[in-house]
């Protein structure tokens, strides 16, 4: 029982002052500066800049999840896509390949490509000028494929000539936050793609979809090495701000903080605007009641879509943002677990459909997440201590053991979650007219 | 001929080998959604936990499979299945059971089921490292080279490929056999067509659901046994089978067994001749071609990197096409 609910309370005790939240954030706060006190300034500013990347990516969640009762188990891939966007946007410009013949010859392989689509779309409406049914069918399939393999094995020559001649196509050299608006751009036409096939079917089907679109567009930028190096990774990747080597480590790292606590001010506020605006309240009401809200006469396809490409865009931009931040493109760095899983702990455990829940999920989650590590390891090392005494029991690669043991405890509390506490810290707030 | 060989055995055998994976998985898939009304994506991560199970106890008893002249894996496979089910009804009442008796939509089950697949992951990393381990202990995997007279290149097929025929053969025929004949298996789909009117003619549906359980916990156990046979045991197993499982189970129809083990031959077969190279059939041709026409090395439609697309291609033209699947699956 989570957000998407029927059953609540139905008495609205009218607190001018919000004790819950406050109690909440005055512990989160504290938490924080305990880090602060242990760590160092330094190592918490990154943790903070990170967690208000993920802040943006929960948000991303919470509109998804607890505003429209939509999952999207593929946060990992609109991550992937923002990050790969602001990769390439950012990165100088590799003059080997733009003075090249390679830059022509890609251009020609991506006109096939669009000749091809047109062809084989014209082919398929065929029927409307009176060619049998199965007959276009059979020529689209037939026409489709053989023009699939031309332009793959075309495509196939230029990619490897790329690769061995200049090694990738660089970057535009572009201000960075041009990427992370094309990140989000980018993010939210998939999230077309697949709202627009999922949306109008059971929910499972959404979570299957973007679990698959997730692990595709990780798939292609780790193998496409022309594009991304690939496994060789791009580092470093540009700042919007005065990076560590002109201003030092704690400036630099405020900076960027500040940046990002801008952007989740914005879209925070726009949230809040959207939420409370005739058009939130209609989507709460296809969430709670698709039924009724259909018998209102609401599009209820055209308002899950909408609400699910704004989602992704989020995640998008997140992702870009994320990516900036930690300075370095590795595409097999994008885990499900990291930057899929996370997130929908922060979602569900802070409260979903509620922003501020949300924020405050999303800080005291990550600042868990960083600390869990070192915990985990030193759990680790004294269970291993006993196990050794009691039984001879001598793992081996104990480190990675223990990080795996934080898969284990992830899992638990989403199960947990589930279970005690569906509404999470910070309920949804619902508005009762009498 | 050589040509053909080689299709056989990198297409046929590779092809059916995946898909009477799929299929059994499959099978698990659309069972637990019949009942229980839930997509189980942890269904994967059941196969590895009883695919462990079978490795430990292999370890433990190298040649216990010795006297039957099997592999001990094979052996310990019931073992395995009796506790991988016990596991599986454990987590039911564990973590589903309450969900459900609170009246939960779907869709909170679907994410209670992603926390179960990390947690299980997490146990099966902790216990099994991150590496991959033969399910052969101190035993060597037999080669049956059978020769076509005329032709240099033999038919190949390996001791778990046959097994793996055997043994799905064996499940499939079972499986049918149980849900017509049996009256627990009549009761199971009667309950899978409409739940209140079972319950109303007197059907124990928590027995169902239990037996639903252990079904689907050693079917897992034996698709995640064969397939690691044939390859070997790697603790992120579930992940390269979660998508085409869940393609097979809808382009079979959700709900519908005998579907599943259609979608899944489907979604096998359909990974292996998009994976594999076209050109070596059309190699004998070449002399005879044009010579405009140059014959690239490489005609796979897709790179076996980009296996994953292939089910997820299926998935996207099921859902545009028919969401019911193509034996007419049930609500959507």
């Amino acid at each position: 029982m989570t957000a998407p609910s029927t059953q609540r309370p139905s008495t609205s005790d009218r607190r001018t002052l919000p004790i819950r939240e406050l109690v909440l954030f005055g512990g989160l706060a504290l938490v924080v500066l305990a880090v602060f006190a242990t760590m160092g300034p330094a190592y918490s500013t990154r943790m903070l800049v990170e967690a208000s990347c993920y802040a943006i990516l929960a948000l991303g969640l919470t509109i998804q999840w607890g505003y429209a009762g939509q999952f999207n188990a593929g946060i990992m891939g609109f991550v992937a896509l923002g990050g790969f966007s602001a990769t390439f946007f950012s990165i100088p410009v590799n003059h080997a390949f733009w003075s090249s013949d390679l830059p022509g010859r890609l251009g020609w392989v991506l006109l096939a490509m669009v000749v091809v689509t047109a062809i084989v779309f014209a082919i398929s409406r065929l029927d409307r000028i009176g060619v049998p049914k199965l007959l276009r069918t059979i020529l689209a399939i037939v026409a489709g494929l053989i023009g699939y393999l031309v332009v793959i094995s075309w495509l196939r020559s230029v990619t490897g000539d790329i690769e061995s001649q200049v090694e990738f196509i660089g970057g535009l050299g572009l201000p960075v936050w041009l990427g992370w608006i094309v990140g989000g751009a980018l993010a939210g036409g998939v999230g077309y793609f697949i709202g627009h096939i999922c949306l109008g079917l059971r929910s499972d089907y959404l979570v299957i979809a973007t679990l698959g679109i997730a692990e595709i567009i990780k798939a292609f930028l780790k193998n496409s090495d022309w594009l991304t190096r690939g496994t060789a990774t791009i580092s470093p990747l540009p700042w919007p701000v005065p990076d560590p080597g002109q201003v030092g480590f704690l400036t630099a790292r405020s900076l960027y903080l500040s940046v990002t606590v801008v952007m989740i001010a914005v879209i925070f506020f726009l949230l809040h605007r959207a939420y409370h605006a005739p058009w939130g309240r209609m989507i709460r009401a296809i969430r709670d009641n698709e039924v009724s809200a259909a018998a209102m006469g609401k599009s209820i396809n055209r308002r899950r879509q909408e609400i699910f490409v704004f989602g992704c865009i989020l995640m998008g931009i997140g992702g870009a943002v994320l990516t900036s931040f930690n300075g370095l493109f590795d595409p097999q760095g994008y885990l499900p677990l990291n930057h899929t899983f996370l997130v929908l702990v922060m979602v569900i455990l802070g409260g979903p459909g509620n922003n501020l829940g949300t924020l405050f999920g999303a800080v005291l989650v990550y600042v868990i997440w960083i600390m869990s590590g070192p915990m985990a390891l030193a759990v680790m090392h004294a269970i291993v201590a006993l196990g050794a005494h009691w039984f001879d029991w001598q793992p081996g690669n104990l480190d990675s053991r223990a990080l795996q043991a934080r898969v284990f405890v992830i899992g638990l509390l989403i199960l947990l979650v589930l279970r005690f506490a569906p509404r999470g810290l910070i309920p949804e707030k619902v508005a009762h007219h009498h | 001929m050589n040509e053909l060989i080689y299709f056989f055995n990198y297409v046929v055998v590779a092809g059916s080998v995946t898909g009477c994976i799929y299929a059994i998985g499959a099978v698990g898939v659309t069972l637990i959604y019949s009942i229980l009304r839930f997509a189980h994506f942890a269904h994967a991560d059941m196969m590895t936990l009883g695919t462990l199970a079978v490795l430990l106890l292999t370890l433990a008893f190298p040649h216990a499979g010795d006297p039957l002249g099997l592999p001990t894996a094979i052996v310990m496979l019931p073992v395995a299945m009796a506790f991988t089910s016990l596991v599986a009804v454990g987590i039911d009442r564990a973590f589903y059971q309450p969900l459900r008796s609170h009246g939960v939509k779907p869709i909170v089950m679907v994410i209670a089921s992603l926390g179960v697949t990390l947690m299980l992951q997490g146990l099966i990393r902790l216990f099994a490292g991150t590496g991959s381990q033969n399910l052969y202990v101190d035993a060597r995997k037999e080669i049956f080279r059978i020769d076509v007279p005329g032709v240099t290149r033999p038919i190949i097929l390996t001791e778990p490929q046959i097994i793996l025929f055997v043994i799905t053969i064996v499940a499939v025929v079972g499986l049918h056999l149980f849900l017509t004949r049996a009256r627990l298996g009549k009761a199971m789909r009667a309950m899978s067509d409409n739940p209140d009117l079972a319950r109303a003619s007197g059907i124990n549906t928590k027995l169902i659901i239990t037996l639903t359980w252990v079904i689907a916990g050693s079917l897992a156990t034996i698709a995640g046994t064969l397939l690691s046979l044939d390859v070997a045991f790697k603790p992120d197993l579930s992940f390269f089978l979660l998508l085409p499982i869940f393609a097979a189970a809808i382009v079979g129809g959700v709900g519908h067994p005998y579907g599943a083990i259609a979608g899944g031959f489907l979604v096998g077969f359909a990974e292996t001749l998009a994976v594999f190279n076209w050109s070596v059939l059309l190699r004998p041709l070449r002399d005879s071609l044009p010579t405009w026409l140059e014959l690239p090395n490489n005609l796979a439609l897709v790179g076996t990197e980009y296996k994953i697309v292939v089910p997820f291609f299926i998935l996207v033209a099921v859902l545009i096409w028919r969401p019911t699947g193509i034996f007419k699956g049930k609500v959507i």
